[in-house]
């Protein structure tokens, strides 16, 4: 069975649901609907079957695949997955029926084509895959790139208010950081001997000088798309315009690329450089944490203070990546996990709280709880996941990594914890001043207002209630896959695990 | 008197110029003869029946590395590229022949009708259009064949001149907006003019600078000058002066900064079918003898122009990029965007060695096709009074028709280098040599351009998508068979050169080697 091409077919299989989905006439709108979430749902089930065939304790890279593309610049149709892209395969592939089934009736609202705006979730789909799928630099920036397109087009044809000015600052902040990168990834290519192969790139010694100039092409590229303080200022506006479907893939699993990038680009091929720029990196993860945090407290558009939410998050993730320990590094890929899981879920529930308000300004509600207490009481858990309440799956990765950091580096973990206590902060208050207190007299008289969440709604909240709950207590099926994976990077950095001072603590993990 | 000895000629090698020039001629003959009804279906079919068999000749000839008569070289660049500009031609043929989507075709007769007289509104209204046309295509197309295979600078001069005077003259001929075409003929013919004079005087500095070369006669056919950069004991002055002038001959018909002027005006006055012709073919064309003058004549002398025309590269990609932003006409954008693209090109032709040289043909054959799809897609874009170039009026395209406003999105993202479209893969083609060749500076110059340039492309993207549809939304005409099957083949090539580049990749490194 692992022979099975799964990686290949993985990443096929939604374009071409994507091409049936755009050829279904325009006025067949629930047909379009039901074989996009069909086609997403096989994407889901050969996914599973995959992650019941990676061997935790096999090879790093399993499902290795390799086609000829363009032979005369060495370049290959290369998948390889390792633990940690076979985390954020799943997270997509979970995500995205998901997805499907919350936007039921999103792409209405917009006067435009339907089955296009279904069609595009599967080409994003397809592209997302691809990306975490890559195991050759080149089609890793062809994935990267691409993924664009599909994004602009859902933000700026299906998105809300300001949607234009969204879609163009999202994609020629990504633009910008993938032509960086460009650069970079010929730069690889000279000195790496004419290959785009990564395995091959990863023995390649570089000189230092050259190395830095590469490692900052990479890191920029990612630090935009993760995003990163000083470059996030994209997000809150592509994120509060997206519908709220699209935003959910956007913060959910698109940025992670940011992320994933930097661990299995910039740190196995740029070792040397990730050390010496580490400190400059941690210091922006810090400064995004706190940063962020703050802004988020004083937003009054909730899909905006959900975006910031997401950049403060992913400042944990940054720290634990350049904490350069095993815990900080699994707690940073869990975190990318579970920070898909949770801020997908709260974006998807602020979508239903906007759609059926109208407005996704936090004072045009008001204890709205009383009106739909379910929604309220789903919104309640999607705040306290992403505030990492212990029993939800963030508050072990968040764990990790402060404890991993902690090992290492004392004052980043120290000034990192302070980001905890602003998420409260933040989510508490929003959730006080939407859900709870007493009842905005105005929401009485809107029917949407009166309705509870439906059977297809509660069809996509409980899954990913159910994930956060067993992934809070029982972590141990992916800490498992990740770790190795891991292991491997901080060797690729060369960095080992300071002894344990008690013992347990490092045994506590596993 | 001895008698004069005819040097040996090898007809197979020139036969592609032979066709076409005899082609022009018969249509010369057609105009004269045929009853005048008959002309435009006699005429378009003779001369994509030239190209076609003069592209045949060309893949006849693939192994062919000869120089005969001694001034033509037929060797695997002048293939390559006499292949590319004969199957962009004849997209751009289908262009310029289309008549269903206006009444009489793209051209007028007459082109030198005072604008705006009574007569010349009569011309625009109701008369038919120009045969004359496509003879003067045809002599063009052969000029520019001739261009790319001389090999001494006299005979790349009087191919100069044999694809630029119909090239002129053709510019004048729109069918709107005649005031704008003349000037931009005008223009183009005194700039262009100027540009041959500059281009004469540097061929005859270096007419002086090999006679330095002591035992060897003197010459401007490359191997002299090649020897004579080596080895001539002439003022090296001469050579520097007779280098820069020549190159600026060149550098005008290339369109790079800062010889760029003509341009936009030009691009904007001539006949949008003409336009994307110039764009594709002439660019083709100037950027092959570019190739071949400085990778074979001035080869010894690499390290004294490569910082120039580094210069020149690095402006021509900076203006072509920055003016690109300020356009709000959509011909002038394409316009600035094809002077970044000869800025990203000349990249290409500084890169040493042959990945150089095949990543520059590469990219040539690439951005033809996408160019021309573009320029057929603003021929539809039309209301009451002609096309609709103005961007404003694009507002809302989306809506009133989706199909052309996916395609021109398409061709869009692919100027702009999103992969999976023939302009990523290009940059790549000649971004890497160039890197590979240590002009780190240059890459990153292409680089930070690429990302000015994007904002143009996005804009037009957004206006059509994004915007809501107004009262001057102009409706985009059903185009007639010949542009559908440009645009067709257009995208298409655009599309397939993204996803598989191997096979043209594979070619173009075969062809670069030049025959010395």
């Amino acid at each position: 069975m692992s022979d099975f091409p799964f990686l290949s077919v993985l990443t096929v299989a939604p374009l071409v649901g994507a091409v049936v989905v755009a050829f279904l006439p325009r006025s067949r709108p629930t047909l379009a609907k039901q074989v996009a979430l069909g086609w997403s749902l096989l994407v889901l089930a050969l996914s599973v079957v995959m992650w019941v065939t990676f061997q935790v304790d096999g090879d790093r890279f399993q499902f290795r695949e390799s086609y000829p593309w363009i032979p005369n610049w060495g370049v290959n149709f290369t998948f390889a997955a390792d633990g940690i892209a076979l985390v954020m395969l799943m997270l997509i592939a979970v995500l995205v029926p998901l997805v499907i089934l919350a936007s039921w009736h999103d792409a209405e609202s917009s006067k435009r084509s339907v089955p296009v705006y279904f069609a595009l979730l599967l080409v994003l789909e397809c592209t997302m895959i691809g990306v975490f799928a890559a195991a050759d630099v080149f089609l890793f920036y062809v994935f990267f790139e691409v993924m664009l397109v599909p994004m602009y087009f859902l933000i700026g044809s299906y998105g809300g208010h300001q949607r234009q000015y969204a879609a163009v600052k999202f994609f020629l902040y990504s633009l910008v950081g993938g032509l960086f990168m460009l650069a970079a990834v010929i730069g690889l290519w000279v000195v790496g001997g004419k290959t785009f192969d990564w395995v091959a790139l990863s023995q390649v010694d570089i000189s230092t000088g050259v190395e830095r100039w590469l490692f900052l092409g990479f890191f920029i590229a990612f630090a935009i798309k993760a995003p990163f303080f000083p470059f996030h200022t994209w997000l809150p506006d592509a994120g509060g315009a997206a519908p709220a479907g699209a935003a959910a893939l956007l913060v959910g699993v698109l940025d992670k690329v940011g992320t994933f990038g930097i661990l299995r680009y910039c740190l196995p091929l740029f070792p040397d450089a990730a050390q010496w720029f580490a400190p400059w990196a941690l210091g922006l993860a810090v400064v995004g944490i706190i940063y962020a945090a703050l802004l988020a407290v004083g937003q009054n558009d909730l899909k905006r203070l959900v975006s910031y939410t997401s950049i403060a998050h992913f400042g944990f993730i940054g720290v634990g990546i350049f904490a350069f320990t095993t815990q900080a590094g699994t707690g940073a890929v869990l975190y990318m996990l579970n920070h898909g899981l949770a801020t997908g879920l709260l974006f998807l529930v602020v979508g239903m709280l906007v759609v059926r308000r109208g407005s996704a300004l936090v004072s045009d509600f008001g204890g709205a709880g009383k009106l739909v207490p379910v929604l309220a009481g789903v919104f309640f858990f999607a705040g306290l996941a992403s505030l990492a309440l212990p029993g939800t799956a963030p508050f072990v990765s968040e764990f990790l990594v402060l404890i991993g950091t902690f090992t290492v580096n004392k004052p980043v973990a120290v000034i990192a914890t302070l980001g905890i206590i602003l998420a409260a902060a933040y989510v508490l208050w929003m959730v006080q001043r939407t859900t709870q207190g007493t009842l905005n007299p105005a929401l009485t008289e809107i029917d949407g207002m009166k309705r509870d969440l439906n059977l297809r709604e509660k069809v996509v909240v409980a899954p990913l209630i159910a994930l956060i709950l067993v992934l809070g207590f029982y972590p141990k099926p992916v800490t498992d896959v990740i770790n190795p994976a891991i292991q491997a990077t901080m060797e690729d950095v060369g960095r080992t695990d300071p002894a344990p001072s008690a013992g347990t603590v490092q045994e506590a993990s596993r | 008197m001895t008698e004069l000895e005819l040097p040996p000629i090898d007809y197979a090698a020139i036969a592609p110029i032979l066709i076409m020039l005899g082609a022009a001629v018969v249509g010369v003959l057609v105009e004269a003869f045929v009853p005048r009804r008959l002309r435009h279906p006699v005429q378009l079919p003779l001369a994509l029946l030239a190209v076609l068999a003069a592209l045949t000749m060309v893949v006849v000839n693939a192994d062919k590395r000869v120089i005969t008569i001694g001034v033509i070289a037929v060797d695997g660049p002048t293939l390559f590229l006499q292949g590319s500009i004969l199957a962009l031609s004849a997209v751009a043929l289908l262009l310029l022949g289309e008549r269903a989507v206006e009444r009489g075709g793209a051209f007028v007769a007459q082109a030198a009708v005072t604008a705006d007289s009574p007569e010349d509104r009569r011309q625009a209204e109701s008369a038919g259009g120009a045969g004359e046309v496509y003879p003067l295509t045809t002599f063009a197309i052969a000029g520019m064949l001739i261009f790319v295979s001389a090999n001494d600078l006299l005979t790349m001069f009087i191919a100069l001149e044999v694809f630029s005077l119909p090239l002129y003259l053709l510019c004048a001929l729109a069918r709107r907006r005649r005031l704008l075409s003349q000037e931009a003929a005008m223009k183009y013919f005194l700039l262009g003019a100027y540009a041959s004079a500059f281009f004469l005087f540097g061929l005859a500095l270096i007419y002086g600078f090999t006679a330095g070369l002591g035992d060897r006669a003197s010459g401007v056919d490359f191997a002299t000058v090649n020897a004579a950069v080596a080895n001539s004991t002439a003022s090296p002055v001469l050579l520097f002066a007779g280098m820069a002038l020549v190159a600026i001959g060149l550098l005008f018909k290339a369109a790079a900064a800062p010889f760029h002027v003509w341009t936009p005006d030009v691009y904007q006055g001539a006949p949008t079918p003409l336009t994307g012709f110039m764009a594709a073919c002439t660019k083709v064309a100037a950027f092959g003898a570019l190739l071949r003058v400085f990778h074979v004549a001035f080869e010894g002398a690499r390290w004294d122009f490569t910082p120039v025309l580094g210069a020149v590269a690095v402006l021509t990609m900076v203006v072509g990029a920055l003016f690109a932003v300020t356009q709000t006409d959509i011909k002038r954008l394409l316009a600035y965007s094809s002077i970044a693209n000869a800025g990203y090109l000349l990249v290409g032709v500084l890169a040493p060695g042959s990945e150089g040289l095949s990543g520059t043909m590469f990219y040539l054959v690439a951005y033809g096709f996408t160019v021309l799809a573009a320029f057929a897609v603003v021929t539809l874009v039309r209301d009451a009074d002609g096309e609709a170039t103005h961007l404003s009026r694009w507002a809302g395209l989306g809506r009133r028709s989706p199909v052309y406003a996916s395609v021109f999105t398409f061709i869009l993202l692919a100027f702009a280098g999103i992969p999976l479209t023939s302009g990523f893969m290009s940059k790549v083609a000649v971004f890497a040599p160039a890197l590979d060749g240590g002009q780190v500076w240059l890459v990153i110059a292409g680089v930070l351009t690429s990302m000015v340039l994007a904002f143009p492309y996005l804009r037009v993207v957004v206006l059509m998508w994004l915007s809501e549809p107004g009262d001057s939304t102009p409706t985009v005409a059903v185009p007639g068979a010949f542009t559908s099957a440009a645009l067709v083949i257009g995208v298409l090539a655009t599309l397939a050169l993204g996803v598989v580049p191997a096979p043209l990749l594979d070619l173009a490194s075969s062809a670069a080697d030049f025959v010395r």
